[in-house]
């Protein structure tokens, strides 16, 4: 197991973000995690990387329970992140933002061995021919695949990828997909949250679905799929959803 | 990638070089006196630049390093016969020690939250300062003659002063060009730019944000302890001044912020400026309202500073104009 999620409960004042949340990653796996918005998928991944404390329950990472470690720390030991809302460090170049993924994560490289780790990831991103350019002068998509190279940079063992599908058009996603299967083949798993639903259904191993903070399905995407509650709480109607998994 | 071998190492040193050396030549204690403010406002600038600009984290009360680490330089060269070399060092490291205790506690703070901090602890140290028996309270102290005597009598101790100060800011200036360039000073943009995400990406910020608080607190405390040493007495209301640390942040915003070159060039400035104002008879009650106009200018129209307004339209110049 590279990830193991157990009875994370975490609560925002009154809020209940997450309740009883449990699952496993198994190494190498593309793992998806799908639900309506707000279901608090990305509080999700803010615990597992330590950018919250869970009010109760475990992370346990390669074996090692993480639970409660800043951000940084769980970082240095191999997990890396692509966010939602892009964050380029915008004054520095496309090149500086990956060296700073290389230089402290989890192989911690030292500076020229960070700029050229920077320039075979973005090569893999697609992005090679602008790492001397201000990141802030970057579009959405390449601003996305940005963040995917900077995690990239850091040899992480687990990627978590929030949403890096989401604004792209369906050239960009095919493109995007198949970047990321090349990631999994190189061994590096995969936990990531995805409302593109073709894409996701056709990459992910497994799928984990959650509403109102809760787990309410697991299994193959074929399952999930076809189970009444995610159907209900997500995906909509049934034909719909039909006609995806036909696709 | 070897520093010693980029122009933009050696740009700010040869010009700090030559002017210090220049002065040193003609000897003229008039010339001494004007370069004397324009390096200590340089080696300051440049010291809050290095957490102000690499860092982003805005220090309103920096001043603070610089008359704690004065008064404890000064009181032990005129009350403990300390030399002048080892006071200035444990002024710098008082400073250094105060701004990791300091650090640990107000550095978890936020943007105006932090800077809001800054300005409390200065006037902390200003109260504390002059309630306290050995430091003379409100009076100060008053270099005892004798402390010169070591250096060839007053004049000559001007002098040695003088080079102090002077191989101080090229230490500065060094560590600055040597900070941005490391792995650490990578660390310390990525926070600049977004703190949550550099920390995300594995920078353990609170470690880095301290240090770097330590590194540019340490350098300030020396120049104080040269600076009240020449002057012969140190006193609450100099060592505390407010308005130098916003002089100070002025000097960095004119010049330019995160590069080595900027605050060299804003002091430089500022002081040039300040200069004439205070002689015109139209301006001389009014320098301070022209400091906080220009600083309002610079953050509206050239918030990258002078350097760094070149370096955006020069490309070509980046690597002489760090």
């Amino acid at each position: 197991m590279i990830l193991q999620v157990q009875d994370v409960t975490l609560r925002f004042g009154g809020l209940q973000a997450l309740t009883d949340v449990t699952f496993d990653q198994t190494e190498g796996q593309i793992l998806g995690l799908i639900g309506p918005n707000g279901a608090g998928k990305t509080t999700l991944f803010n615990v597992i990387n330590g950018v919250f404390a869970p009010y109760r329950g475990k992370i346990i990472f390669r074996g090692e329970d993480i639970t409660g470690k800043p951000s940084y720390e769980v970082a240095r030991r191999g997990m890396a992140r692509a966010h939602q809302v892009v964050r380029p460090l915008t004054e520095l170049t496309v090149r500086e933002n990956v060296m700073v993924g290389a230089c402290f994560g989890r192989e911690g490289q030292s500076l020229s061995q960070a700029a050229s780790l920077a320039d075979q990831a973005l090569a893999q991103v697609g992005l090679a021919g602008r790492a001397d350019q201000p990141s802030g002068s970057l579009n959405v998509a390449q601003k996305k695949r940005l963040e995917l190279a900077r995690a990239l940079a850091a040899r992480p063992y687990l990627l978590l990828l929030d949403e890096v599908l989401a604004g792209l058009n369906p050239t960009e996603i095919t493109e995007m997909v198949a970047t990321i299967r090349k990631i999994r083949d190189e061994g590096i798993s995969i936990l990531m949250i995805e409302h593109v639903m073709q894409a996701v259904m056709s990459i992910s191993d497994h799928i984990i679905v959650l509403d109102y903070g809760q787990l309410i399905a697991a299994g193959k995407p074929e399952e999930v799929a076809s189970n009444p509650k995610v159907i209900e709480a997500y995906l909509g109607d049934p034909e719909m959803t039909a006609r995806l998994m036909v696709e | 990638m070897k520093f010693w071998r980029q122009p933009g190492f050696w740009l700010p040193l040869v010009i700090v070089l030559l002017w210090g050396g220049t002065v040193l030549v003609l000897r003229q204690d008039t010339v001494r006196e004007t370069a004397f403010t324009v390096l200590m406002f340089m080696a300051l600038a440049s010291s809050l630049n290095i957490l102000l600009g690499y860092t982003g984290y805005v220090s309103f009360g920096h001043i603070v390093f610089f008359g704690l680490g004065g008064y404890t330089g000064f009181y032990l060269i005129s009350e403990q016969g300390w030399p002048l070399l080892l006071a200035s060092l444990a002024g710098g490291a008082l400073s250094g020690f105060i701004a990791l205790l300091v650090g640990l506690a107000v550095l978890r703070l936020r943007g105006a939250y932090f800077a809001l901090a800054t300005i409390g602890i200065n006037e902390a140290a200003r109260a504390f300062v002059s309630n306290f028996g050995p430091f003379g309270g409100a009076t100060g102290l008053f270099v005892n003659f004798a402390a010169y005597e070591k250096y060839g009598g007053a004049g000559q101790a001007l002098w040695t002063t003088f080079t102090f100060l002077w191989v101080t800011t090229l230490v500065v200036l060094v560590v600055s060009y040597l900070v941005k360039h490391s792995r650490f000073g990578l660390g310390l943009q990525a926070i600049r730019e977004d703190e949550d995400a550099a920390m995300v990406m594995g920078v353990n910020a609170p470690r880095a944000k301290t240090i770097t608080y330590v590194i540019s607190a340490f350098f300030p405390g020396i120049i104080g302890t040269l600076y009240f040493f020449k002057n012969g007495n140190v006193e609450p209301g100099d060592a505390f001044q407010l308005h130098m640390s916003i002089e100070m942040l002025v000097m960095v915003m004119l010049g330019g912020m995160g590069t080595v070159l900027g605050p060299m060039v804003g002091a430089t400035a500022y002081q040039g400026l300040r200069g004439y104002l205070l002689t015109s008879p139209i301006f001389k009650d009014l320098h301070l309202a022209v400091a906080g106009l220009i600083l309002l200018l610079i953050i509206l129209f050239v918030p990258a500073g002078a350097v760094g307004w070149v370096r955006g339209r020069l490309p070509a110049l980046r690597r002489v104009l760090e």
